[in-house]
């Protein structure tokens, strides 16, 4: 069940990734742009926690994921630390995230060399 | 102008003619497809560490994202995750693997412009703004909800 809900959720988030690619014509950079963004705001106005519910790895491994995570983080700094923590804790709630790709994105980059194009 | 010289639009019209169509239904199976495997993936991971390693649901979520970017960059390093992204489109570059996919990609492609303005300074080429647009509004949204709040 939880599998299934996570494969639907995940999918049609990176379906309508591909329609803002393909229809909307937008760079993927932009893409990623506006779903970070999109997360933020969606969390914020509690559109997104439901679908974290529902779909679980689906709503969160996406990048509006981590817009939730983000903007969650940043709920709990400033219920927490009043206004200043809303500086705090979005980058703490996504700390091991950030961390991580730059130690693992760092060590890839070391270690392999980019396959010439055939 | 000769009257039979071909004006502006005719050739805007000609090579928009030329553009090829993007195979929507096709992408877009694609990317429904391959992005709900990630997150399937994601969830098989997410359930497997929270069972085995008595993790809270929110830090199950956090170690999730920490293994699927290492996933996604080690894929990047070995060269497979860019024969994915060929098909998958956005069902590649959406999930989080695809953000370690934008940081490693272009590190690895500039290192030979060395260790400093090479791999660390290209490594933020996409990851960058994503970071820029997702902190700056996070911080929005917390000074809001703090002014909404004491209201």
């Amino acid at each position: 069940m939880g599998y299934i809900n996570a494969f639907v959720v995940g999918g049609l988030i990176c379906l309508a990734g591909q329609l803002l690619m393909d229809v909307a014509k937008l760079p993927s950079a932009r893409v990623l742009i506006i779903f970070v963004t999109a997360g933020v705001i969606l969390t914020a106005i509690g559109v997104y926690e439901p679908l974290v519910k529902i779909g679980g790895a689906g709503a969160t491994i996406p990048l509006p994921g981590f817009g939730y995570s983000l903007a969650k983080g940043a709920f709990k700094g400033v219920e927490e630390n009043g206004l200043i923590g809303a500086f705090f804790g979005g980058v703490e709630a996504t700390s091991g995230g950030i961390t991580a790709a730059i130690v693992f994105g760092y060590l890839m980059a070391i270690i392999f060399n980019p396959k010439t194009k055939p | 102008m000769k009257k039979n010289q071909p004006s502006q639009s005719d050739y805007e019209k000609f090579i928009e003619d030329k553009i090829p169509k993007p195979n929507y239904l096709k992408n877009c199976t694609w990317a429904f497809i391959v992005g709900g495997l990630i997150c399937t993936i994601g969830q098989f991971i997410h359930n497997r560490i929270e069972a085995a390693l008595n993790l809270s649901h929110l830090d199950a979520t956090n170690a999730t994202i920490l293994i699927m970017i290492f996933i996604g960059a080690s894929l990047t390093g070995i060269g497979v995750y860019d024969l994915i992204g060929k098909r998958a489109g956005a069902g590649s570059i959406v999930p989080i693997t695809g953000f370690a996919n934008s940081i490693v990609a272009p590190a690895m492609e500039f290192k030979r412009e060395g260790y400093v303005f090479g791999i660390a300074a290209r490594m933020f080429v996409l990851a960058g703004p994503v970071l820029v647009y997702g902190i700056t509004s996070s911080v929005v949204v917390g000074i809001l909800y703090y002014f909404l709040k004491i209201r």
